[in-house]
């Protein structure tokens, strides 16, 4: 197994403010004309994308290129893979084309650490099941850390997470990373969609905590939850925990309001967005890919894994 | 192949039987045990076992084996389940009717019964299930069955979800001698689960299976052997809850008896942080609370057998995602060294749950489990109780190697085995 | 007598060969040069490389304004070339800080600056780093010292001081000085 990136608590707060700081450069980069450095160049990064989607697949795949990498695309639904190609069968045959990181997302929870085992290349999970999705988490956090110019960490910021917990993947990986950085997170949530045994820092009232945040995190509620008798119906949720007109005129200028997308309008975000002074959601997006680049060149670019030192000689 | 002889001298063994312990030699002519006395002197055509160092005890009963066959034989065979129960020092194994065709019809039960006979390593005792196809909509023909011998009936792999069926189960069952033995898990608690459902599961994010899933049919197939007096036997334990139910069932007088598999009384489920489906069973591995009471329970007798579970699949299967792959473990080579290893327990009662407890169980008390006296029939184990082991998936005899317990300490070895007087496993070697 | 290459230790442990004065000197004669040789300051904009160039390039810039303080100075800005660097993946390289490039560098006359001029890939790096931002007239090069060992045809318009070194040493130049360490006895 190369270096990899499957978690933020395997992470570590170390290297997760070194990524944020590498992320400032690729903003730069980002902001040119020709935003293009051959940092990646002669590297191959092949996204495995068993689930569909379009958006994080296309942040990693600009990612890769703007820094020279060659891509491969493997996109895959779920009866292919049962035809007959197991996922280690799969793994092995691209490995032996020359890959040097694997991006992959995957339905299973874990499957990304199995992968490891199966491959030297590096592996970068976009998100396993409900489990976890730590380049969210790094641009979530990038995202705060330039909105609000928090250079340092985030002590003393309070976070409301608003939604389906007990099923997101970024609920999951964002809380984790908040924490590490200093920043206090309480969960809002109905006691269907919590994860079965967690008890502290939680509410089920969205009003209780809205005076009294820096930042409103958003959950894409699905509408499939609707069949699994989790909530009553949808209505039902956005009235408890939406941001309605009302939430939106009470809450603060200064507290932001982020969503991992896509999202649901009507449901949890029930005003329009572009109407919110703290949406910073657009910037969150930008920032995927300013984040994707920053973890594609620290595992690909680096030669050496504890390199903090000062900038090599002339 | 050379003709196995039929006449054999057990000798400087402990034996331990029901009736106590004693150390005496052990001499076995035409399957029937002809003399047991300290110092015997061998005989023209004996075999000489030694024993030294070891204990001789009846040999062990295992009250759930997945032997895969009909239907799934590139994962196990009837023989090399045998095989596996014979090293693992069972002289009789019942076998689970999940198989393809399920065991619930004369002609599949009596296919499964001679493929035994024809491996001759261990008798292989078939179940019925309890509806036709494991479907959970009717009633299989216990009466055929039952003529046919089988005296254990489960729809192992599920339970019975429909009350009324289960009732009527019961009710029907109390006639014929016949024992109703169940798998308790509510189904609709338990959709999508690949884990135990507690704190590590829902740092992991991953569905569970909580305790009350077995918990709720515990209960609810208690009540109904209150109500229709027919007996009950609870496949895999695996909650404390679980335990203090049948606990105060047995102290209300009911006919229920429990087994536990040597994983629940070792492993818990924070081996699912490594993702790796070698660790996913149903019911799944719990917390430490869990195996401290299922410990108890064995200790205090209200478990009252040892149950593998065996249950071969084959290692692409095991290599899928967790919620993809199939849950289940091997267990039939390792389960001595698991419970010694594990159970703080006198070693006469941990032999008594591998062997004449579960002889009980599975109605075959009359020739296994037996004391160790002359005239009795020679099913016997032979196992040195203190040897340090570890697993090795590639020396496993079964066809399949989904063990949970590499690197895991074993304590205990079976060295023979001798069935229906023939010494099918010497010195850890299964003769056929 | 160990190497100290990282210019971050607090004392240099070596033999100091410039002084503050001479390095002050030399940045004086390099920007009077500048300005000769660009006949004024029309285009011409100063780029520190990072690290080590910047606080050259600033000295420079403020030594400019200085001597022509009838002008308005000469444009200023950094450029982080670590992104470009031919050997990644075979020494450790850690972005230093962000370029900051706020003017365009179309048809500018661009004089590169920075602190040690040795192999000549950090140079080639950075003028890959600034073509990247547009297509400067030219392209010069300023450095304080000039060690040798060039590894690419790379060479310098204006230099503070040549100091032939081994390969074995190190050298660190600050406003108080260069100091050259390592090395044999």
């Amino acid at each position: 197994m190369g270096r990899s990136l499957l978690s933020i608590s395997e992470l570590g707060e170390p290297r997760l403010r070194r990524l944020l700081s590498i992320a400032d450069h690729m903003a730069e980069v980002n902001r040119r004309p020709n935003p293009k450095v051959p940092a990646l160049r002669g590297k191959t990064v092949c996204n495995l994308f068993f689930e569909d989607s379009t958006r994080t697949r296309l942040s990693f795949e600009t990612a890769a290129k703007r820094l020279s990498a060659d891509t491969m695309n493997f996109a895959v639904s779920q009866s292919s893979l049962n035809k007959g190609e197991s996922l280690r069968d799969t793994v092995e045959t691209i490995a032996a084309m020359g890959v040097d990181a694997f991006v992959i997302r995957h339905g299973s929870s874990g499957a990304p650490w199995q992968l490891s085992a199966w491959t030297d290349a590096s592996v970068i999970n976009a998100g396993d099941g409900w489990h976890a999705h730590p380049t969210q988490a790094l641009l979530d956090m990038y995202t705060v850390r330039t909105s609000l110019n928090r250079l340092e960490g985030f002590e003393g910021l309070r976070v409301a997470m608003v939604g389906d917990i007990k099923h997101s993947r970024v609920a999951r990986s964002t809380t984790e990373a908040f924490k590490m950085l200093g920043a206090d997170v309480t969960w809002v949530s109905p006691r269907t969609l919590l994860p079965p045994s967690h008890k502290e820092h939680v509410v089920s009232n969205l009003d209780e905590v809205l005076d009294d945040i820096d930042i409103l995190y958003l959950l894409r509620m699905q509408k499939e939850r609707m069949n699994e008798a989790l909530v009553p119906n949808l209505r039902e949720y956005t009235t408890r925990f939406g941001l309605t007109p009302e939430r939106a005129a009470r809450l603060g200028d200064h507290v932001l309001v982020m969503h991992p997308g896509p999202m649901n309008r009507g449901v949890e975000m029930a005003v329009d967005p572009s109407e919110l002074r703290g949406n910073v959601i657009n910037q969150q997006v930008t920032n995927g890919i300013n984040v994707r680049m920053a973890v594609l060149f620290d595992l690909l670019g680096s030669g050496s894994e504890n390199s903090l030192a000062g900038s090599p000689e002339a | 192949m050379k003709s196995t002889p039929r006449k054999l001298l057990i000798t400087n063994g402990r034996l331990i039987d029901a009736g106590g312990e004693r150390s005496a030699d052990v001499r076995i002519a035409d399957g029937v045990v002809t003399e047991v006395g300290v110092g015997l002197l061998s005989s023209d055509g004996e075999q000489i076992v030694d024993a030294a160092g070891m204990v001789v005890c009846p040999g062990f009963v295992d009250l759930h084996v997945h032997l895969r066959e009909p239907g799934r034989e590139e994962a196990e065979t009837i023989e090399t389940g045998s095989r596996g129960a014979a090293i693992g020092g069972f002289t009789a194994i019942v076998a689970m009717p999940n198989t393809d065709p399920t065991q619930d019809s004369v002609g599949v039960v009596e296919f499964v019964r001679q493929q035994g006979e024809r491996a001759g390593l261990c008798e292989v005792l078939p179940s019925g299930s309890i509806t036709v196809g494991r479907k959970g909509e009717t009633l299989t023909p216990f009466a055929e069955l039952a003529a046919a011998g089988v005296r254990l009936f489960t729809d192992d792999g599920n339970g019975v979800q429909d009350p009324q069926l289960m009732r009527r189960a019961y009710e029907y069952a109390s006639d014929l001698g016949i024992t109703m033995a169940q798998h308790c898990e509510v189904e609709r608690l338990t959709e999508g689960a690949v884990m135990h459902e507690g704190s590590c599961c829902s740092h992991l994010g991953l569905p569970g299976w909580p305790s009350l899933a077995e918990e709720l049919m515990v209960h609810r197939d208690i009540e109904l052997v209150r109500l229709t007096g027919a007996p009950a036997h609870f496949l895999h334990l695996s909650t404390a809850g679980s335990v203090e139910l049948v606990r105060k069932a047995k102290a209300d007088g009911l006919a229920v008896t429990a087994e536990a598999t040597p994983h629940h009384i070792s492993l818990t489920d924070e081996l699912l942080r490594s993702y790796s489906a070698l660790y996913k069973v149903n019911p799944p591995l719990r917390t430490m609370d869990d195996i401290t009471a299922i410990r108890e329970g064995l200790r205090d007798g209200t478990i009252d057998a040892i149950a593998t579970d065996h249950a071969p699949h084959v290692s692409a299967s095991k290599e899928l995602p967790l919620d993809q792959a199939p849950p289940g473990m091997l267990g039939l080579e390792t389960a001595l060294g698991v419970s010694i290893a594990h159970l703080d327990m006198p070693l006469v009662d941990i032999v008594a749950a591998l062997s004449w407890k579960p002889a009980e169980i599975a109605g075959v008390a009359d020739r296994h489990g037996r004391p160790i006296e002359v005239g009795e029939p020679a099913n016997l184990t032979a196992f040195d109780p203190a040897e340090e082991w570890e697993v090795v998936p590639g020396q496993l005899a079964s066809k399949s190697r989904n063990t949970p317990f590499v690197g895991v300490p074993l304590t205990g070895r079976v060295k023979h085995t001798i069935f229906n007087g023939e010494v099918v496993v010497l010195d850890g070697v299964a003769q056929k | 007598m160990t190497n100290t290459p990282d210019e971050q230790s607090p004392e240099p442990v070596g033999k100091q060969v410039l002084g503050p004065d001479d390095v002050r000197r030399a940045i004086t004669r390099m920007a009077h040069e500048i300005i000769e040789r660009n006949r004024g300051l029309a285009g011409v904009a100063l780029v520190g490389i990072q690290t080590g160039g910047v606080w050259v390039a600033e000295l420079l810039a403020a030594e400019i304004a200085r001597i022509e303080p009838h002008t308005d100075g000469v444009r200023l800005g950094s450029v982080d070339a670590s992104l470009y660097r031919d050997d990644i993946g075979l020494r450790p390289v850690t972005p230093g800080t962000v370029s900051d490039l706020t003017f365009s560098v179309e048809g500018a006359t661009v004089v590169l600056v920075d602190d040690v001029l040795y192999t000549g890939r950090t140079v080639r790096s950075a003028l890959d780093a600034i073509g990247d931002y547009g297509r400067p007239k030219s392209v010069q090069l300023a450095v304080i010292v000039d060690r040798g060992h060039r590894e690419l045809p790379i060479r310098p318009d204006y230099v503070g001081k040549n100091l032939p070194t081994s390969s074995e040493e190190s050298v660190s130049v600050t406003v108080d000085g260069v100091v050259i360490s390592g090395g044999g006895s």
